[in-house]
């Protein structure tokens, strides 16, 4: 079965793309001058990365197969279940929509990297949220549970920065910090899907480490 | 919410395990995403490969031209039925997979492309041309579909057609009569890990690593279908990213993983696309009910009759068990339960979460309502007037059935009896608000397996079984089980799983994963501790073992009726502009023996539940007539509840103290949290509309048309 991405993949589009606005990059991959590939420089967790990305590459694939960082789950490859959210420069997106050359540049957080940001850790490695998880049982499975991480650090992070969501009152003062209530927290992880059912603990799980 | 304080169980013993909230063991690496999965294993040298589906519903493969794959950088080699390797036939059919130019069903495989890389194999696949020679077909299931027949016997071995005395004349004499019919449409599992293995040939030794819920028969099926022996087959599941019955058997995936690295002399990756899923996986196969209640004016049923008619593929016959419930709940001597099967065209369904259960009781729950409102009777009194004091179908007593009591400590935690029984009696503004109830039943299947015990002289022990964790908490309950048996702290458990090098167990599936291996755990650990005993003076060097093997034992004959029961309590909110559903919470009480663990068991039965929801509310498959495929492929089409669908979900249970079934006292609770669910959503809806919707899922466009219909 055919994917839904293919015709948006092509050589000839990446060409007249991002990637050929920056010659220095075009034809510097693995087979040099073939087109397929493009220089690439991505911060992980902290960590530069420079390789040669075959232009197709989507970051998900960047992350799981050239860094083998495989917390980033593939759920459905094109951006319906959220199991491959990262964060990239502090915003959460599925990154099995992001092709990795348009990325050049950008720093990416997976839940690799979470108990070694700046957000501390529990004392046991564990990023709080992550020790939220566990205290709660807020995971059966574990697939979406990355996912469901990072998107939770990222919504919490919108709604400090006063992003509102559907359920947000209008009424509200723009700009200002959205308190977090628990329709909230559905609302704005509702593109996260949970197949076994953890939604109500995952719920409780953000409550836990919200400031 | 589920409340964390109140467990609903007796305290535990001191030291006892059993029962306790343990924390899962495999958490941590869940959590921080180290935990590995079938397609993450980077092995040297490996490849990715991607399947070609069949575009045609019917016919035959007349050729496939590889030639513009194989130009393409990248792409190593095609596979299709003219250079496969050839394969012994499976006894499965739907593994039997580029074997021939046969074309069952749209989505079938037929090429694999082999590629150095994801993205190479997959544009590989977007460049073979197969060419079909093509058929008429026929996917559309309806009762009086002329290849619907009665079966010998529906999926779980269960007889396809059961009379009890007259139950046509009975009915038909019956003060109160209620005749109706439900639809339940195709449902997906949907596991959020899709299908994947990764196989390599080292030399004559084949491993496996792939995504099943239990790898034991999945080795089995691999020796024979290549021909190898299986003591040179390790198959491994380490994590498995969710099943609900669609990894309970192999799928053509680590079929293909393993052809086509015997083919290329690679370790190679086969991952399905989401969008592959429904039509190679299985699928929960759709039902056609026609429930007949008959009932005397005190409500006590005079006659039951419960017809089903579903579909099965042209390759393989599987029949939703979905009459099966009504010979097990109520009390009454005349019965019909009977299910019809038309062979189509389609994908080969198989089991997703309580084949047969959750679709038949949701029929049989919805025309126990509605027989309520036709006594104007209380539907939970209903229920309890009902009350068999042996099976119905059967005559054997039960080992244990507490329904009354899920009924009744359900209906005080949701506050029922504030309830106003009058349909349409609550409005806010737009909104209709109901409630509704219903009730649960899984049957208790146990199978036998095998495990090991050793005590190691550090004072620690090692416990080994195939069990497989597919989220359920395996490796914590069996610890616990362990630990238990063998008179130890917790801590002192090591526990293995998820491989053939293990000792051969049954698979993760029919609620009975923990019962299975918990029994062989438990009995390898009470033989250690009988040679522990026996034995003085420091542990050699080895340690000390003790082994089990439950066949004999697990599989005897039960002279009891064994079966757990619950309580479904859902409350909605029915927008009579939009005819949007809305439930506000829902509260589930289960009877299903002793629970093993509080924190675990209470995950799966809200996870039950909340599967439930969906069924309900969300989630419909719908086969094509033209394409022959599910319009519903994947997760933007076909939906699955998502967090603002769900707000508060309880699962609480009742202590159940029953001899009969297992030496931990357990049921199992993988499924039943699904069973009735719906029902009590659709019950709910009733209450709140006055509308009776008799076709899931209860989606806007269905609901607005039934109100305004309705002159709601």
């Amino acid at each position: 079965m055919d994917g839904p991405h293919h015709s948006t993949a092509t050589r000839d589009d990446v060409r007249h793309g991002r990637a050929a606005a920056r010659p220095a990059a075009d034809g510097a991959g693995g087979a040099p001058g073939d087109g397929h590939s493009s220089t690439t420089t991505i911060e992980v967790n902290g960590v530069p990365h420079t390789l040669a990305v075959d232009n197709r590459r989507v970051l998900l694939d960047l992350l799981r197969e050239d860094l083998g960082l495989t917390g980033a789950k593939k759920g459905c490859d094109q951006g319906q279940c959220g199991a491959c959210t990262v964060l990239v420069d502090g915003r959460r997106v599925n990154s099995c929509l992001l092709p990795a050359v348009a990325l050049d540049g950008s720093a990416v957080t997976t839940v690799e990297g979470l108990a070694d940001g700046d957000e501390g850790t529990d004392g046991d490695g564990l990023h709080p949220l992550q020790r939220a998880f566990l205290d709660r049982d807020a995971f059966q499975c574990g697939y979406c549970t990355p996912g469901q991480i990072c998107s939770a650090l990222g919504a919490i992070g919108e709604a400090a920065a006063g992003h509102p969501s559907h359920v947000t009152d209008p009424g509200a003062p723009p700009g200002r910090p959205v308190p977090l209530t628990r329709d909230e927290i559905r609302e704005r992880l509702s593109g996260n899907l949970c197949r076994c059912g953890a939604y109500p603990h995952i719920v409780e799980a953000v409550e836990d480490v919200l400031p | 919410m589920a409340t964390t304080a109140d467990t609903g169980i007796a305290p535990a013993d001191p030291g006892s395990a059993v029962g306790a909230p343990a924390e899962r063991r495999e958490g941590r690496q869940k959590v921080t995403g180290r935990a590995r999965y079938a397609a993450e294993h980077h092995l040297p040298g490996r490849a990715h490969a991607w399947p070609v589906a069949a575009s045609v519903a019917r016919g035959r493969v007349r050729s496939v031209d590889a030639s513009a794959a194989l130009d393409l950088p990248g792409v190593i080699d095609v596979l299709t039925h003219g250079n496969a390797p050839r394969l012994a036939a499976p006894d499965d059919p739907v593994l039997a997979v580029l074997q021939d130019d046969r074309v069952p069903h749209r989505g079938w495989f037929v090429a694999l492309v082999v590629g150095e890389t994801l993205e190479a194999a997959r544009a590989g696949a977007a460049a073979v041309r197969v060419a079909y020679e093509t058929e008429e077909h026929d996917v559309t299931l309806d009762a009086g579909h002329p290849g619907a027949h009665v079966p010998e016997e529906a999926n779980g071995g269960h007889p396809a057609r059961r009379e009890q005395g007259d139950p046509e004349g009975a009915f038909a004499a019956s003060a109160v009569r209620v005749d109706t019919g439900y639809r339940v449409p195709p449902l997906h599992n949907h596991p959020m890990e899709p299908h994947s293995s990764t196989a390599h040939w080292d030399g004559d030794r084949l491993v496996v690593h792939t995504s099943s819920q239990g790898t034991t028969p999945v080795r089995t099926t691999l020796a024979a279908m290549f021909e190898v022996p299986e003591e040179r087959i390790t198959v491994t599941a380490e994590h498995v990213g969710g099943g609900f019955g669609s990894k309970g058997t192999p799928r053509p995936d680590v079929v293909l993983a393993v052809m086509a690295a015997r083919h290329t002399g690679r370790p190679v990756t086969v991952a399905l696309h989401r969008r592959m899923l429904p039509s190679v996986v299985g699928h929960r196969a759709p039902t056609l009910h026609r429930v007949r209640l008959g009932a005397g004016e005190d409500g006590r049923l005079t006659g039951v009759l419960h017809e089903v008619v579903t579909h099965t593929s042209r390759i393989k016959e599987f029949v939703e068990q979905a009459a099966v419930p009504a010979r097990v709940m109520y009390a009454v001597t005349d019965s019909l339960t009977e299910h019809r099967v038309a062979p189509l065209d389609v994908p080969t369904p198989s089991w997703m979460r309580a084949p047969g259960e959750a679709p038949g009781m949701y029929a049989l729950e919805s025309a126990m309502d509605e027989l309520a409102e036709a006594l104007d009777m209380d539907p939970i009194e209903l229920r309890i007037a009902n009350e068999p004091d042996t099976e119905p179908d059967s005559g054997k007593p039960f080992s244990s059935r507490h329904l009354v009591e899920c009924l009744r400590e359900g209906a005080r935690r949701f506050g029922w009896s504030r309830r106003d029984p009058r349909p349409r009696s609550r409005r806010e503004g737009p909104l209709l608000v109901g409630t509704g109830v219903a009730a649960a039943t899984y049957p208790v299947l146990v199978s036998p397996s095998t495990a090991s015990a050793h005590a190691l002289p550090d004072g620690s022990f090692a416990v080994r079984v195939n069990a497989t964790d597919i989220g359920t908490g395996a490796r914590t309950v069996l610890a616990q089980i362990a630990a238990d048996a063998l008179g130890v702290p917790l801590d002192r458990v090591r526990i293995e799983i998820g491989s053939t090098e293990l000792p051969a167990a049954p698979l993760a599936g029919g609620s009975s994963g923990s019962a299975s291996w918990g029994w062989s755990v438990h009995d390898a650990c009470t033989r250690l501790t009988a040679r522990l005993a026996g034995h003085t003076g420091p542990l050699p060097e080895g340690g000390l073992s003790a082994r089990a093997d439950t066949t004999g034992t697990a599989d005897a004959d039960s002279p009891y009726a064994r079966h757990a029961f619950g309580a479904h309590f859902a409350e909605v909110a029915v927008d009579t502009v939009t005819g949007e559903t809305r439930v506000r919470r829902m509260l589930g009480v289960f009877a299903a023996g002793r629970i093993l663990n509080a924190r675990t068991a209470r995950s799966q039965l809200i996870g039950g539940m909340t599967m439930g929801l969906g069924m309900a509310l969300t989630e419909g498959s719908t086969m094509d007539a033209a394409f022959g495929d599910f319009a519903e492929s994947d997760l933007a089409a076909y939906h699955v509840p998502v967090h603002a669908d769900v707000p508060d979900v309880e699962a609480h249970w009742i202590d159940e103290d029953d001899p009969h079934l297992n030496p931990m006292g357990s049921k199992g609770v993988g499924e039943i949290g699904i069973v009735g669910s719906a029902a009590a959503v659709g019950n709910a809806v009733h209450h709140a509309t006055g509308v009776r919707f008799r076709e899931l899922p209860l989606t806007p466009d269905r609901v607005l048309a039934g109100l305004r219909e309705a002159g709601v």
